[in-house]
């Protein structure tokens, strides 16, 4: 079946793009109305007033609020306040103001990127295992994972670009001893954590999984023309798809340090590239099953059977648990001990985010969990979409829980800026995949599996 | 009651006996009973056996796994005896839900899955030392065997399993205590 991607189509991912743009733009004046620390105080005061009006008990309440957030700064302060410098409050309220449409950016270009990402080690063990369910999905996975290399270089310019606004340990200093900036607990790190290495190391992320991408879908298409008894392109596939895995759960490990953990440079955490893994995982899976359903309804997938979204329904239902299991023995193995230097990653975003952190456990767990555990509603279209929709939003929140409270701790929003790039980065993600969609034909006939695949039935 | 004849056709194919389950059926002749070595796939649906709802049981006991654990829990650690155990919250269960999701997630599990297992057991009446129904033995190892009673048509029944593939065909008195 051939697939030409459509005006409406396109035209909806321009408009998407254009107001996209428009809304970062917003953004960053938005942000620069605060120049000096003046302007903030200022602020500061109107919200303090503003509290004051309301009612006695929230007047308190934004006391205890300022204090917090002071508390929370702590641990960042801490390693400068042993060197004799500390930052007022109002200073720092002006960093988060500034940082935030950088975040809003980065948290919305991470979370496209990394659903084509987890379509690809989707498709990866596709192959390896040799799944003969799938191969009906090789052609919209391949179209997934061909955002891959756009999306992973947008994320680096965003962070080239975002520099100290991202990462503090970027800032001027923070390894030079008797600098105001000197940060001893980075200045520690410094060997893994420095700009050169950071961008030498996602310069081979990006390049080993973009080669395997590449590869898998040349030779995908070459089965396509082969013989009907040469195999050889299928045996590469999966010879390189059984490579790419090794290399793709290192470099992810890493990948998850680097562009996600270093935001909080003082805190680490063991299985952090696995729950980083799982979300792009979940994602991905989602993101194959609402473009299968889209390219269904419009008949362009007749192969397609009600077994096959009903299997990928079964995966988006055992890893969004999968992805809750992480959640929950990362968080529970240290609210448990209660370590001061790694707790305090969970009390700022308790503090803080409370909403979104408990309300992404129960988008991305709790609703996936009732709605796709019946076997009859996995295979009914609009269920899937609707499950889909809501896991898609919880892990964007799951992105946004990870990024935001170091940046900008507790003035975030998702207002302008971050919608905004969310329709930047989605009319992007289209736009690039459902082009690559329409280059080769959506059935890969070559296949040695795709027989049983087109007559796979549960 | 007249004493009760069942008709017993023996296959030795699985998929013979498939079509065979197709043709009776179409016939509308009511099959009591298939006696098969191992799972057939898609027999149950030629037959028209209404589909199973040991998952949604299940679910249920799941559903009181979890209040029990809960309720015990909250009991034991909240409200009977808070005490001050290294540092913990006890002032609420929300605020020491974490420690407790462990037990909360094993108990649920336990429930679902044991209570699951009884309720078959019960329903398909399965408990030691109860008699075998096993109306041929080679049909726990090579041969499929199918029942169908008898009402005055033992002719008619006969062709039609002979074409259908049958190796052996038995009428025998259904001997009522055998349940």
């Amino acid at each position: 079946m051939e697939y030409k991607i459509s005006n409406r189509l396109k035209i909806a991912a321009i408009v998407m793009i254009v107001l996209g743009v428009l809304g970062v733009g917003y953004g960053f004046m938005d942000s620069h109305k605060y120049e000096t620390v003046k302007d903030v105080e200022a602020l500061l005061k109107s919200e303090a007033h503003h509290g004051d009006e309301d009612a006695t008990e929230s007047h308190g309440e934004s006391e205890s609020h300022v204090e917090k957030a002071h508390d929370d700064d702590a641990h960042g302060a801490e390693a400068h306040a042993e060197e004799g410098h500390k930052v007022s409050h109002e200073e720092h309220v002006l960093h988060q103001i500034h940082n935030r449409p950088y975040s809003a950016l980065y948290v919305a270009a991470f979370f496209f990127f990394m659903i084509a990402l987890g379509a690809l080690a989707f498709y990866a063990v596709q192959y390896a295992a040799q799944a003969g369910w799938s191969p009906v999905l090789f052609r919209v996975m391949e179209g997934i994972t061909s955002y891959v290399l756009p999306g992973g270089i947008l994320v680096l310019l965003i962070a080239f670009v975002a520099d100290s606004h991202l990462f503090v340990w970027l800032k001027d200093g923070v390894t030079e001893v008797g600098h105001e900036n000197y940060d001893k607990l980075v200045a520690g790190k410094s060997g893994w954590l420095n700009k050169t290495g950071f961008f030498i190391r996602g310069i081979i992320f990006l390049a080993g999984w973009s080669v395997y991408r590449y590869f898998s879908r040349k030779f995908s298409v070459a089965q396509d023309n082969a013989d009907i008894n040469d195999n050889r392109n299928f045996k590469k596939n999966f010879r390189i798809s059984a490579a790419f895995l090794v290399f793709y759960i290192y470099t992810e490990s890493m990948m998850s340090w680097d562009w996600i953990m270093s935001v909080d440079p003082h805190w680490f955490s063991t299985l952090f590239g696995w729950y980083v893994f799982a979300s792009m995982f979940v994602s991905g899976i989602t993101v194959i099953a609402l473009v299968t359903i889209y390219l269904k309804s419009k008949n362009l997938l007749e192969f397609v059977n009600d077994s096959h979204i009903h299997d990928l329904a079964k995966f988006m239902f055992g890893i969004s648990i999968f992805w809750t299991y992480l959640w929950f023995s990362q968080f529970m193995l240290i609210w448990y001990a209660d370590i001061p230097e790694e707790v305090t990653y969970f009390a700022t975003r308790i503090a803080d985010y409370k909403l979104p952190f408990f309300g992404m456990l129960a988008m991305n767990f709790v609703f996936p969990l009732l709605l796709l555990m019946n076997s009859d509603y996995k295979r009914i279209n609009w269920f899937v979409v609707m499950a889909g929709i809501v896991i898609l939003c919880g892990h964007y929140i799951d992105v946004f829980n990870m990024i935001m409270p170091a940046t900008v701790g507790d003035r975030w929003f998702i207002g302008v800026p971050e919608i905004g790039a969310i329709l930047l980065f989605g009319g992007l993600f289209l736009l690039t995949v459902f082009w690559s969609l329409g280059k080769y034909p959506l059935l890969a006939k070559g296949n040695p599996f795709i027989k049983e695949s087109e007559h796979f039935h549960y | 009651m007249e004493a009760s004849k069942v008709i017993h056709a023996i296959y030795t194919d699985d998929d013979v006996l498939m079509s065979a389950v197709k043709t009776v059926k179409a016939e509308k002749h009511h099959i009591e009973e298939i006696y098969t070595p191992f799972p057939v796939h898609g027999l149950d649906k030629a037959m028209g056996l209404a589909p199973t709802r040991i998952a949604i049981a299940s679910f249920l006991y799941g559903c009181v796994g979890l209040t029990v654990a809960i309720t015990m829990m909250n009991f034991i650690m909240i409200e009977d005896w808070p005490q001050d155990i290294g540092g913990k919250p006890s002032f609420s269960y929300l605020e020491n839900m974490p420690a407790f999701v462990p037990i909360m997630f094993e108990l649920t599990v336990f429930f679902a899955a044991h209570l699951m297992v009884i309720t078959f057991y019960l329903r398909s009446r399965m408990w030691p030392f109860k008699k075998a129904e096993n109306p041929d033995p080679r049909t726990t190892d090579d041969h499929f065997l199918m029942e169908i009673a008898v009402h005055n048509n033992e002719n008619e029944l006969t062709s039609l399993l002979k074409e259908t593939g049958a190796v052996e065909i038995n009428i025998v008195d259904k001997d009522e205590d055998a349940h």
